[in-house]
């Protein structure tokens, strides 16, 4: 598509009865500038034409939008389409049938299909959520020439968006839709119509516009830490503000968890109690009070009630590439274990959601919230006067740097695995420290910080994970023995999964003195010492 | 992609009203169609009131300078797209004759890149007995063969049929169909009904010779569009009807004939 077929928007309203020859229509007054080149002629009935509804799709975070995809579901009487473009140009479409727009589902149980091939790897485990719906009616008029050829195609787009209880009108779309041969044409019709009254280029795309009619806008969801801090704030400010930033992501992905609606939502909300448990820790000092520290066991609670679902999940997100595996055993022998993962789930996931669902839960959240408000709109305590958000990171990612460097040194090939396991946690302090404070940082020399500690930190994940995954599957094995719910074969098989991870440990060990060298060697050392300079400057 | 092409020796039997209307409806059922008008004289074209013209002329399509891709005009029906007639089609048979390697199948060649775009490709071919039509004959999965129900037209039937016989190799499915059959002449009745019984590759509906087909170059659109509860559309359908459900009998046979 050229860039002058992409759409304009229309001024005023278009009336509910006006017709080609409504006197204020702003369509009718369109039609007249078109007709001075082309014949005109209404085509009810056209293919496109007539109610269209359609949903914008994307996971809860965003991942097509931050590739730069479109995803719409097309409403029909029977079925529907599922439309996928990138800046207004289509790539794929496939037709899907059963979709409820309003249930979210996940990618990878889409049928297959183009749409499913381009986005499944992208967006799974997540699943696709609808983001905005627009109805309306689209109406198609043809532009002849002289002998009577449909040369060209005017489009017209009224569409609503529904804000709970009223409408939101959005502007009338026009676009000018070419006839194959006939390219000349469409373009003239577009330059006829860019000079129309009350015609200008569309701004932005129609998701953008039903968006923004709904006071949202893309990438309004991100698991990242997102914490407007200066340098010259009060440390006590800044600590409050991050939390509450926290705070905010955490309470956002509660309804998912409760509502099951992807694993992700509980990765996310782990992952904002597991960065607050560590900011109370880090930071919690400068907090009035001893706020911190009487919220520490509260968080550590929540962190731990979430923590056997997740474990479950994990295996769950992982068991088809673990039975992809299996050299000796089938991966049928394999099924009642995922069964019994699949049961124990459902009973974990109801322990998670009454948690989630209690007045303790509750109470942690508002009177925490509360709290770090008063901090935030306080400003600048009088204890601790000049202690600055600078100060703060300077002397936190400093003595984290040195710890982890320091217990990274002193491990060797007899070291047991708790050694490297405590090391993973203190990567993981050093990691949301330097997250927490990234707004003050020199973005190029913090990329390669972290892109070190990110390769450091996978390794020792990978060399955890796999020890706690062998230690859950002799557990988990027990426990299906006990429930007389393991067939031989499946203990056999779960042996072999077990012996897999047994061998992935042993490599992610092998790998751990390269990747601790390149972060935290004379070199490493070196750039952490750049970033922090930055500050003395 | 299946490629039909009407074809007959004598002209004014309804070839271009067969095509151009099957075409529509092939469209209309969701097929992606193409009808390609070889008629130099472009009736086709004209009914769809797309210019004969190709930039090029025939020479660029047949020597490959031009793709047909980048010929074909969308119509104004859905899913239904043209390669327009040109005047310099007249010397195509010239044209054809100077292709190195296997001039009778240079069309055929010409339309496998298309396979991709189109379910179904008409042929509407100009009448004679030439290397345009042996061509047509190579490249079509279907003869469709319009008949005035007169002896001397089952006649050339046969002759066809046996000519399509000679062939080595794939040869197309013949299905003869009668064509401006005047249900007030006896003659007409006798023939129509005894050759659609006898004959297996004789299509059932006839098409009657009715003013409103005559009228589609008047309106300059298939009768199945501008009028498409008329008799002369319901023809047309039956017809299509027909034809369309032979999609599943193997191609290359030559089904007419005894």
């Amino acid at each position: 598509m050229t860039p002058e077929l992409r759409g304009f928007e229309l001024d005023g309203e278009i009336g509910d009865n006006a017709g080609p020859a409504g006197a204020h229509d702003p369509v009718a007054a369109v039609l007249d500038v078109l007709g001075q080149a082309f014949g005109v002629a209404t085509e009810p009935g056209a293919p496109g034409s007539g109610a269209r509804q359609r949903t914008w799709l994307d996971t809860f975070d965003w991942r097509l939008n931050r590739a730069g995809l479109v995803l719409e579901y097309e409403h029909a009487r029977r079925g529907g389409r599922l439309l996928l473009s990138t800046d207004e140009v289509p790539l794929a479409e496939q037709p899907v049938s059963g979709w409820r727009s309003s249930r979210p589902r996940l990618a990878e149980d889409l049928p297959a299909g183009p749409v499913r091939d381009q986005i499944v790897k992208l967006a799974s485990p997540r699943a696709l959520l609808p983001m905005a719906t627009a109805a309306g009616t689209v109406s198609v008029t043809r532009l002849l020439n002289a002998d009577g050829k449909t040369v060209a195609r005017l489009i017209v787009d009224q569409s609503v968006v529904t804000r709970g209880d009223h409408a939101v009108r959005l502007p009338a779309r026009l676009a000018i839709a070419e006839v194959r041969g006939y390219p000349g044409q469409a373009r003239r019709a577009a330059r006829l119509l860019a000079d129309a009254p009350g015609v200008s280029p569309a701004p932005q795309s129609t998701f953008l516009e039903a968006l923004h009619a709904l006071g949202r806008h893309p990438n309004d969801y991100s698991g990242g830490v997102i914490a407007d801090i200066t340098a010259q704030m009060p440390a006590s400010v800044a600590v409050a503000t991050l939390l509450l930033g926290l705070l905010d992501t955490l309470e956002q992905n509660v309804d998912g968890t409760l509502r099951d609606i992807d694993t992700e939502f509980l990765h996310d909300l782990r992952v904002a109690v597991r960065r607050t448990r560590s900011a109370i820790k880090l930071l919690g000092d400068v907090l009035p009070g001893g706020l911190a520290a009487s919220y520490a066991a509260e968080f550590k609670w929540l962190g731990d009630l979430t923590t056997p679902t997740r474990d479950l999940d994990v295996h769950l997100l992982g068991y088809d590439a673990m039975a992809g595996q299996l050299v000796a055993a089938s991966p049928a022998d394999l099924e009642p274990f995922r069964v019994f993962l699949t049961r124990r789930r459902a009973r974990e996931v109801r322990r998670l959601a009454a948690g989630l669902r209690s007045a303790r839960f509750r109470a942690i959240t508002d009177h925490w919230r509360k709290a770090l408000v008063e901090v935030r709109d306080a400003g600048r305590p009088a204890r601790r006067r000049g202690v600055t958000a600078a100060d703060l990171a300077v002397a936190t990612t400093e003595r984290m740097f040195r710890r982890v460097a320091a217990q990274g040194s002193a491990i060797s090939a007899a070291s047991a695995p708790d050694a490297l396991h405590d090391l993973r946690k203190r990567c993981k302090e050093l990691r949301y420290v330097l997250e927490f404070f990234a707004p003050l940082h020199d973005p190029v020399t913090y990329r390669k910080v972290i892109g070190d500690l990110k390769q450091l930190q996978d390794c020792l994940g990978a060399f955890q994970d796999s020890q706690v995954q062998q230690e859950e599957i002799h557990a988990l094995a027990d426990a299906m023995l006990a429930e007389r719910a393991a067939p031989a074969a499946t203990l056999l098989a779960m042996g072999e999964i077990a012996a897999v991870l047994a061998l992935s440990q042993a490599g992610a060990r092998a790998d751990f003195a390269e990747r601790f060298t390149r972060f935290a060697g004379p070199a490493g050392q070196q750039r952490f010492r750049a970033l922090l300079d930055r500050f003395a400057q | 992609m299946r490629i039909y092409a009407t074809y007959n020796i004598k002209g004014g039997v309804g070839k271009t009203t067969a095509a151009v209307n099957l075409a529509h409806l092939s469209a209309a059922d969701g097929y992606r169609t193409l009808l390609w008008d070889l008629d130099p004289q472009g009736a086709a074209s004209f009914l769809f009131r797309i210019k004969p013209r190709v930039k090029g002329g025939g020479k660029a399509l047949i020597r490959g300078t031009k793709a047909l891709d980048d010929a074909i005009k969308g119509t104004d029906f859905e899913n239904l797209d043209l390669l327009p007639a040109d005047f310099t089609y007249r010397n195509m048979d010239l044209l054809l004759g100077d292709a190195n390697k296997k001039p009778t199948r240079k069309l055929a060649q010409l339309l496998r890149p298309l396979a991709a775009e189109y379910d179904h490709v008409f042929l509407d071919c100009p009448p004679s007995i030439s290397l345009v039509s042996e061509n047509v004959m190579h490249a079509a999965d279907v003869l469709l063969v319009p008949l005035i129900p007169t002896t001397l037209s089952v006649r050339t039937l046969d002759q066809l049929t046996e000519f399509v016989g000679d062939f080595t190799g794939r040869r197309p499915q013949i299905r003869a169909f009668f064509s401006m059959v005047d249900r007030r002449k006896r003659l007409h009745q006798d023939i129509t009904a005894k050759l659609s019984a006898e004959r297996s590759g004789v299509a059932a509906t006839p098409i009657p010779a009715l003013s409103l087909i005559e009228r589609m170059s008047v309106e300059r659109a298939p009768v199945t569009a501008f009028a498409p509860r008329s008799q002369a559309a319901r023809a047309f359908r039956a017809l299509w009807a027909e034809l369309n459900s032979d999609d599943e009998k193997p191609a290359g046979t030559a089904a007419a004939g005894s």
